[in-house]
């Protein structure tokens, strides 16, 4: 019987509208309502099926971040996960965490916590990445069924049924792998209050990168964050004469 | 929860028996088919309901010493003033507090010029605590406005809305520290989570309430994730859940708490967050506004504060009286075209807009204070309504309501033996302990500034009143002027009306209804049923459309009620957008025809404000 890792985001609220900061660094965090990515909610929805129909034993919630994802971890716990790991990252480490340094932690909690399945969201919604899933099959040398609808597990195999671009795709991977979260992969369950109160009694770890041997540092550098241009308002035109004469004085034809 | 998943996925479509129970009902005279608005369990009880049959209803239940409803300024100051009674007593105390808001303070809106005098009482330390005061108002500025003009009125120091020695704040950052200086004490908060039910002991009293059901619906069937919500039960409930609470709205009716004062009379504030030019901002700087564009029949009036947090920002807003008579006026558009003002515009040219809000604020004062206590709870802060009106401040005296409430409550609670008639705690020490306390004072003074304004010369008469009576006499004269009656009762039919002709947005000071709803981060969870509730699905066409013109379409800051024709027929039908609602409870309040019952949805959604 295994366990499985689930790497939990926290992320701005999809709701929210967004806001560039004044020094053009990045978006405004301070006091803006944060949620967990919805990703990542259907891998942990998907774990604790998995638990449920007992293929596996226990279930560990990952998160890297300061100390506001611990609520995200928290609500993970609620949700059915058994217990949690806060990797501590704040600061300009925070600022310039991506795909790769996430995926370093993972690889090496992976082998430390010896699981049988990562199960990670496909993306998150803030930078749309869709990266560390496949960097931590690659750093871990595992199979990856990524973007997965559907998840069964067959022995010491998983079966993975698979949304591309030419519709669905099924394979048949070795445990131990990575998995990533789409859409239709399952409905998340919701934190009620009772596992709430209760998975405040569960175990949240709380551990360094360096604890890991994983160095933070970025080879991506952000220059600057701007606002899409706003959208000029359409010309309406009265007959197709006008509309190739607005067309050539444009310069398009 | 599930909430992305239904927003990116296809609307949930009827099966079976939910098909059989989706009826649609015809209109007597015509063929036109209106489909089914309302479907909430509180007008349509799942025990007769045959898609609820064998679905599991018991709820998990828990115990606490004390159980606060809604995390604002009232509920987190008594909850702190408990705990820090427990704490210098080395008492044990539980105590928990639940609130509709996924974090403290997303709900919060408010101008905010805080008087720092129930803080001062809570936090003599609050400094060091780094409470977000960073605003000390140096300037005050009242003026009447013209079309064109503005006419400056002297701040005389003792006139009611004299600043000097307050703070500018962000309501909701302040919300928000006070919500952590709780939980630091050991205060449970559990925000996210609506209080949705009242529960009572079998003798009456309060015993708790219940947090909201999840995973029902929209056509009010329940979904594979349905979860009953939880029982919280205590010894005593406080319910503080800000101007015109549902949950208070049922409590008037069951404990008649209403009797002996008169009808609580509303205003809706609409409020705007501008980062400015640079050169514009007068940190610390508190103006306020009567006049256009209002008529002098119409209550209200403007604030825009300069605030200090390093940033050029303002906090700016417009207020409107809920007694208005004309069903064509539209609060967010007199706001709207108010910051066209040459005195408005020109602090906000060349600046931009970052946040925008709404929710209803209560104008009755003293005239109408219910009782406030009953066996099993209390009521707190804006709920009962202990705003200073013609101060506009009401944080100060709920948060102080809070405190003498907690105080009441504490030895009760505490006590071997409560000696308690009933199984909830009734404790009428609160309602003394408040009558004795500078609120009452205050309130008194106040009393008749507001009703004064219905005169002939409406806000003239009213402000000759207040320089008279308030200013030379400070409220000591012995008669107390009524109020108008019910905000519902005062719009006059659509005929005898005439159109308000608003100004298009410009898209750089003015803006449309749905750009402001965006920014008000507002969301909820959109397949559920509509929580704005209709206890009659057929009076909006047949009452509020044919007498009024449908005043919702116009007082609602969200742009929830649409009337849009019917698919099929002629005629038109009610859309209630529930998705944009901001929680401001103005459609309760305002609807004539008093069909609209605001009830909580799913915890979480509403607003997401950031410091409003």
């Amino acid at each position: 019987m295994s366990r499985v890792l689930v790497g939990v985001k926290r992320v701005i609220d999809y709701a929210v509208k967004i806001r560039v900061k004044p020094d053009h660094s990045g978006v405004v965090t301070d006091g803006v309502k944060h949620s967990m990515n919805p990703f990542c909610e259907i891998a942990v929805e998907e774990a604790v099926k998995l638990k449920e129909k007992k293929f596996i034993k226990e279930v560990v919630a990952v998160s890297c971040g300061p100390t506001q994802v611990t609520e995200t971890i928290r609500t993970a716990l609620a949700m059915g996960c058994d217990r949690g790991i806060h990797v501590e990252v704040s600061g300009k480490d925070y600022e310039a965490m991506g795909p790769l340094q996430i995926a370093k932690i993972f690889a090496a909690l992976a082998k430390k916590e010896e699981a049988s399945l990562v199960i990670l969201g496909k993306q998150a919604i803030d930078d749309d990445c869709n990266q560390t899933g496949q960097m931590t099959a690659a750093l871990l040398d595992w199979p990856q069924g990524t973007f997965a609808s559907e998840v069964t597990i067959d022995g010491e195999k998983v079966k993975v049924v698979r949304e591309i671009d030419g519709g669905l795709e099924t394979i048949k991977i070795s445990m131990p792998a990575v998995l990533t979260a789409d859409l239709r992969l399952n409905t998340p369950r919701y934190a009620t209050l009772p596992n709430i109160m209760k998975a405040k009694k569960k175990k949240i770890a709380n551990m360094k990168p360096a604890d890991l041997g994983v160095d933070m540092v970025s080879r991506v550098e952000v220059l600057r964050v701007d606002e899409p241009p706003t959208r000029l308002a359409g010309v309406k035109v009265e007959t197709v004469d006008d509309l190739v004469a607005k067309l050539k004085a444009n310069g398009t034809i | 929860g599930p909430h992305f998943i239904s927003f990116l996925a296809s609307p949930s479509a009827l099966t079976g028996s939910a098909l059989f129970f989706h009826y649609t009902w015809r209109r007597n005279c015509s063929s036109a088919v209106m489909p089914r608005i309302t479907s909430h369990y509180t007008i349509f009880p799942r025990d007769k309901d045959p898609r609820w049959e064998g679905v599991e209803m018991e709820r998990f239940a828990d115990e606490a010493d004390v159980v606060i409803v809604g995390g604002g300024p009232a509920g987190l100051s008594a909850a702190i003033r408990l705990k820090q009674l427990a704490k210098e007593q080395e008492k044990e105390l539980r105590v928990c507090l639940v609130e509709k808001a996924s974090q403290i303070g997303a709900h919060t809106l408010s101008g905010a010029c805080l008087e720092p005098s129930a803080l001062n009482e809570l936090f003599p330390d609050w400094k060091e605590r780094g409470a977000p005061l960073n605003t000390p108002v140096t300037e005050d500025l009242f003026s009447i406005l013209t079309e064109k003009y503005r006419i400056p009125v002297p701040m005389l120091p003792g006139l009611p809305m004299n600043n000097h020695g307050n703070y500018i704040v962000r309501l909701g950052h302040f919300v928000h520290w006070l919500g952590e200086q709780a939980e630091e004490l050991g205060v449970e908060i559990y925000p996210g989570y609506a209080a949705a039910e009242v529960l009572f002991h079998e003798d009456g009293s309060v015993k708790g309430i219940a947090t909201n059901d999840v995973g029902i619906a929209k056509d009010g069937s329940p979904k594979d994730v349905f979860e009953r919500g939880m029982e919280l039960h205590a010894k005593v409930t406080l319910f503080g859940e800000g101007c015109h609470g549902h949950l208070a709205k049922q409590l008037y009716r069951q404990f008649n708490l209403r009797e002996n004062c008169e009808p609580q009379t509303y205003a809706i504030g609409l409020k705007e967050l501008w980062v400015i030019d640079e050169k514009k901002w007068r940190p610390g700087r508190v103006e306020h506004s009567v006049g256009w564009p209002l008529n002098r029949n119409t209550y209200g009036g403007s604030f825009l504060y300069h605030l200090n947090e390093g940033e050029p920002l303002v906090a700016l807003g417009f207020v409107v009286g809920l007694d208005y008579t004309n069903p064509y006026l539209s609060p967010f558009r007199e706001f709207q075209r108010w910051k066209h003002h040459p005195f408005v515009a020109k602090t906000l040219e060349g600046g931009d807009r970052i946040a925008y809000g709404a929710r209803a604020l209560n104008e009755g004062g003293y005239q109408c204070l219910p009782k406030v206590t009953f066996p099993g709870g209390m009521l707190i802060g804006c709920s009962p309504g202990f705003m200073n009106v013609p101060k506009i401040k009401g944080t100060h005296t709920a948060m102080k309501s809070g405190m003498l409430a907690a105080e009441a409550i504490f030895p009760k609670v505490t006590a071997e033996d409560p000696a308690s008639e009933t199984a909830g705690l009734h404790i009428p020490e609160y309602e003394d302990n408040l009558k004795k306390s500078w609120i009452w004072k205050e309130l008194y003074a106040v009393r008749n500034i507001r009703p004064s304004f219905h005169n002939y010369f409406g806000l003239y008469g009213g402000m000759v009143y207040t320089g008279v009576f308030y200013w030379i006499l400070r409220g000591k004269e012995p008669w107390t002027l009524k109020h108008a009656g019910l905000d519902s009762a005062q719009l006059k039919p659509a005929k005898e009306c005439t159109p308000i002709e608003y100004p298009k947005p410009d898209g750089k000071l003015s803006f449309d209804l749905l750009s402001s709803v965006a920014l008000s981060g507002t969301n909820h969870e959109g397949d559920q049923p509509p929580h704005l509730t209709l206890k009659d699905d057929s009076i909006p066409v047949a009452n509020n459309l044919a007498i009024y013109d449908g005043p919702e379409q116009r007082f609602c800051p969200a742009g929830v009620y649409e009337y849009v024709p019917l698919e099929t027929g002629e005629g038109m039908r009610l859309q209630i957008n529930a998705q944009n609602c901001v929680h401001c409870k103005t459609c309760d309040i305002k609807d004539p025809s008093q069909n609209i019952n605001w009830v909580v949805p799913e915890g979480s959604g509403g607003p997401a404000y950031n410091g409003l």
